[in-house]
């Protein structure tokens, strides 16, 4: 059996599958977003439909070639493509190009522009992995924790530095794989997060006076609660709710003086606080509605007049669902979600049967990256999450995205195929 | 895995609620693109019966302007406003003003410029507009009336109030829409507006029309108005008019054998052009305000005592009642007759024939006493009912309802209306002014020309009428074509139209002076005291006697007796109208340079 055959036979068709669903998809849906009379072809490559075709197939392409190598290559070089990325990322907070208020792009010349961002994430998933394959290392050691944190925080602090928050929040998803992996305290880290987003979430909401009436209340019962049962661990109790009340009390601060100005808008137009569907709210109010109107079976292909008359802006990257709402109704986004659902799932389950430590890493970083996106960009579509712009995988328009998604998913498809060598 | 599908189900339920459950977002994404041009039909048109054009609609051209895209900074393309000036032949500074106005009104939406610009320069400008952004034409149709006569009949149409949208059962109208005012523009508004189009565009973002929706799929064409044909000559009603400067009152004229109205004068008039395009609103107040009160229509809505032309309404019920026959005497002792004088000198005792030509009041008194005292029904509150109910079917106390605007009813009292005013204490020397025609009794010149028809026609007539038909071939209301037969035996009208006819040709008929050898004129003359000053001066007539062309009525307000205007007003309607000019120019000319002189500001 040649080395060839063997890889069409081991890889995952199902992975390989929802994948080129959602490509194809993505294209039509750009296609439509775009349509312009005067270049009714899907082909015409100077259209961004066109485009988007050309990354495609140069995604495909890569796909390719990285399943053609060997499977150890990526753990063997994990570290140095980390560290190629983190310098592409220094680069671009000195060459980049500003675009929509956010630094992250690099000019290659001839019209092609590269997003190191995009590829970031992927490096710091390979780095993470392979740091945790090393048989020496051991997450319940105080400097391995160290190392492992500093290797997500590194990439996501120069991503922040090129004010894309967006792609920053995506690699948060990374605790999920420590806290798989067992990074002791993760698992607390999260619970304090959600609680942090809900007093962040209510302060706003009611003000400071109502949270502290509540939390005082919350206090009073579990006191109560503490000294009817005896119970021990009181003082760590008080502690939980001084930082509680400290939380509260900084929020106002926090909300004015850390966010931004559009930022600040977005959450208030999301909590309703703020009412300006013409503008800060714009976007969300126009997604809303093309995808509200497509009703259950859509207006059909090329015939919504939200995104086809440009009232959605940016509906070909990071507002492309609003295309598959408004012309596929709930029948097309239904497909998306449970599409993409079943590709997380997938990864997940291919992931539990890895028997390296690195595929098996690795396979956890990607689903969270692609849950993360998955999770934000859809989220903001239909007004449940504040407009943070960052694409849909595989959907959005995007050369970066394209390939460093395609390339992150290859990687892992690679991996999986050669599971059965690893003893 | 499970907040992956804890997630997805979220989004699922998110995506059903605001897809499949609100329906909300349809209709703001049809908001969003489509825009609904309304396409308005032309209105119908109005001709005389002849086929004579009275009214049309004239196109009027308005720039208008959207200051944004007017004032949006084109670098490549900058605004010329020397030539646009030029073009429009106006100076800068008006310019700057007008483009102030239009900000002051609205930034955004557009507002008139130049208002009412000539056929000529239209065609002039449209053609280099397509230069200056934000600039376009808008076509516009006021009505006009060539042969500027007729002011009351034809109406007038004007942006329609908040009454009359609340009024609007279909929900067509919308604001800021034309709607007929008064007039046959009020009563024929459904016919003469047409239905409206509409045409369903898509815009995208930047408010670009991108094409018709769905094909054209939504899209109606407007259905124009109809035309209308009245029965009016316009040739007799300027002649009419120009009879009636000077003088307040009305005349009414009627078709007897169709109830079509041939003229219909009221007078003082005024240009119905007056009450058309931007300065309607500053005429209609001058109007208002005009002490003679030109704008009220006194052939429908004046209400008069109808003095001795109701003669032939109590004369008719006396003898249909068989309370006298033609043949029947009464006793007049001229000026000391009681309870009622006589103000005429003739001979006694009158029959018929004799008290109708010389307009003898006690002997209408008399007939009217011996009907309603007529033992047959058994009362004389009976008595009344029968005669009240009979004068209902002649046409009057009530509405025509037809489609003559502001109809008043006139007044004939009713049995409980004397039965509280005298404590049913009453009898027919109480009501005496009744056989008269004076007293509680009123009636509009409508319904006394409609009388002067019945007995044109021996006893019939049609309830008088605007249209004569419709420019297609609807079929005209059903009323107006339904003869109306108030129960009068033509035996008895034949008499009453040969006592009618020595009005004029009688040896002391009280309008002898008026009568012409080749035309058989019918008529009665009314002197009607009123509480106003002067007597009113009336008048019904028809003819030719045999076969009748022309009935009508005309009131003079103060003209003294009914022979000095009324009388020969009638007249030359007739002559007018049968041989198309008057051979009697000196009374033409008597009568149309003549002015009544009106002291009391009415």
């Amino acid at each position: 059996m040649n080395e060839r055959n063997s890889i069409i036979g081991k890889i995952d068709w199902l992975t390989v599958f929802l994948y080129l669903a959602l490509v194809i998809i993505g294209w039509f849906s750009i296609f439509s977003a775009k349509y312009d009379e005067m270049h009714p072809s899907i082909f015409d490559l100077s259209q961004v439909y066109g485009k988007q075709l050309i990354w495609i197939g140069a995604s495909l392409l890569i796909g390719f070639i990285i399943l053609l190598i060997d499977a150890k290559f990526f753990n063997a070089f994990s570290m140095w493509i980390y560290v190629a990325v983190l310098f592409s990322l220094f680069a671009v907070l000195v060459y980049g190009k500003a675009t929509k208020g956010a630094t992250s792009w690099i000019d290659l010349g001839a019209g092609i522009k590269f997003q190191p961002s995009e590829f970031a994430k992927m490096a710091t998933a390979l780095a993470l992995a392979g740091y945790l394959d090393r048989l020496d290392v051991d997450l319940q050691k105080r400097k391995d924790q160290i190392v492992s944190a500093i290797l997500v925080l590194i990439p996501m602090a120069l991503v922040l530095l090129q004010n894309d928050t967006g792609s920053a929040i995506v690699f948060v998803s990374f605790i999920f794989v420590l806290y798989r992996e067992g990074f002791p305290g993760t698992g607390w880290v999260m619970v304090a997060g959600v609680v942090a987003i809900l007093l962040f979430v209510f302060t706003l909401l009611w003000s400071q006076k109502v949270m502290y009436i509540i939390l005082g209340a919350l206090l009073v019962l579990t006191l109560t609660y503490y000294l009817i049962t005896k119970k021990k661990g009181i003082m760590k109790m008080l502690a939980v709710f001084a930082v509680m009340f400290v939380f509260v009390f900084s929020v106002d601060y926090a909300f004015n003086k850390v966010l931004q100005e559009h930022q600040r808008n977005r959450i208030l137009v999301l909590l309703g606080q703020l009412d300006d569907p013409k503008g800060v709210g714009y976007n969300v109010h126009q997604s809303k509605i093309a995808i509200g109107s497509g009703g259950f079976a859509g207006k059909g292909f090329l015939q919504g007049t939200q995104t086809k008359y440009d009232f959605v802006p940016e509906q070909h990257t990071d507002f492309i669902f609003c295309t598959v709402g408004e012309e596929g109704g709930f029948l097309g986004t239904a497909v998306v979600v449970l599409l993409y659902v079943s590709l997380l799932i997938r990864i997940i389950l291919l992931s539990e049967r890895q028997r390296s430590t690195f595929s098996r890493v690795y396979g956890y970083c990607i689903a969270g990256i692609f849950f993360v996106h998955f999770t934000i960009n859809i989220g903001m579509a239909i007004g449940l999450l504040p407009v943070i712009g960052i694409p849909l995988p595989f959907l959005s328009y995007g050369g970066s995205s394209m390939l460093a998604f395609t390339m992150m998913l290859a990687i892992f498809v690679k991996q999986d195929a050669n599971r059965l060598k690893i003893l | 895995m499970g907040i992956f599908i804890a997630v997805g189900v979220l989004f699922l339920i998110r995506l059903f609620s605001l897809q499949v459950l609100d329906k909300h977002y349809k209709e703001l994404a049809d908001n969003n693109a489509l825009r609904f041009v309304t396409q308005y039909p032309a209105r119908g048109k109005v001709f005389d019966r002849n086929g004579q054009l009275l009214v049309f609609n004239e196109a009027v051209y308005d720039l208008m302007v959207i200051p944004k895209q007017a004032m949006k900074k084109d670098t490549l393309n900058p605004f010329d406003t020397l030539t646009f000036c030029a073009l429009l032949d106006i100076d800068k500074e008006s310019f700057v003003e007008r483009m102030n106005k239009a900000k002051k009104e609205s930034y955004l939406k557009p507002s008139p410029f130049l208002t009412q610009v000539s056929k000529e320069s239209y065609a002039h400008i449209a053609e280099v507009l397509y230069k200056f952004p934000g600039f376009y034409f808008q076509t516009r149709t006021v009505r006009h009336y060539p042969m500027s006569i007729a002011a009351h009949t034809l109406g007038d149409i004007g942006e329609i109030s908040a009454g009359e949208l609340e009024k609007d059962q279909e929900d067509y109208y919308r604001q800021g829409d034309y709607i007929g005012k008064s007039g046959i523009e009020r009563s024929y508004e459904k016919e003469l507006r047409g239905v409206k189009g509409l045409k369903v565009m898509m815009v995208d973002v930047h408010n670009r029309v991108m094409g018709s929706y769905n094909d054209g799929e939504l899209d109606r064409e407007p259905i124009a108005g109809k035309d209308i044909y009245l029965g009016m000559d316009a040739d007799l009603q300027a002649y009419g008019e120009k009879l009636m400067v000077g003088k307040i009152g009305s005349i009414v004229a009627v078709e007897p054998s169709t109830g079509q109205i041939l003229a219909f004068v009221s007078s003082p008039t005024y240009d119905p052009n007056l009450l058309v395009g931007r300065e309607r609103g500053k005429h209609y107040k001058e109007l208002q305000e005009d002490p003679m009160k030109p704008l009220i229509n006194r052939a429908t809505s004046g209400t008069y005592p109808p003095g001795s032309t109701f003669k032939t309404v109590v004369g008719l019920i006396a003898m249909q009642s068989g309370s006298i026959t033609p043949a029947t005497c009464f006793h007049c002792a001229g000026p000391g007759s009681l309870p009622i004088k006589c103000t005429h000198h003739h001979g006694s005792s009158p029959d018929f024939a004799n008290a109708i030509m010389n307009s003898c009041n006690p002997y209408f008194y008399e007939s009217f006493k011996a009907t309603i005292n007529n033992p047959k029904f058994g009362g004389i509150k009976e008595g009344y009912q029968y005669w009240k109910d009979m004068t209902y079917q002649m046409g009057l106390g009530h509405k025509f309802n037809t489609d003559i605007p502001y109809e008043r009813p006139g007044n004939i009292p009713t049995r409980e209306y004397y039965d509280k005013m005298y404590n049913g204490q009453w009898n027919s020397v109480t009501i005496r002014s009744l056989g008269i025609g004076q007293g509680e009794v009123l009636v509009t010149p409508l319904q006394l020309c409609n009388i002067a028809a019945m007995i044109a026609n021996e006893g019939y007539y049609y309830p008088p009428h605007l249209i004569k038909c419709f420019g297609d071939t609807t079929a005209i209301p059903e009323v107006m074509t339904t003869k109306v037969d108030p129960g009068i035996n033509p035996k008895y009208v034949r008499i009453m139209k040969n006592g009618l006819r020595t009005v004029f040709s009688g040896s002391a008929g009280t309008a002898r002076r008026y009568e012409m050898k080749d035309i058989a004129q019918c008529g009665k003359t009314g002197t009607a005291q009123n509480p106003h000053g002067n007597y009113h001066s009336n008048f019904i007539a028809f003819a030719p006697a045999e076969n009748p062309k022309i009935a009508l009525a005309v009131i003079i307000e103060n003209g003294g007796y009914g022979a000095t205007w009324a009388a020969p007003i009638a007249s030359l309607m007739i002559e007018k109208y049968i041989r198309g000019y008057s051979e009697r120019e000196d009374l033409e000319k008597r009568i149309m340079e003549g002015r009544i002189s009106y002291k009391n500001e009415r």
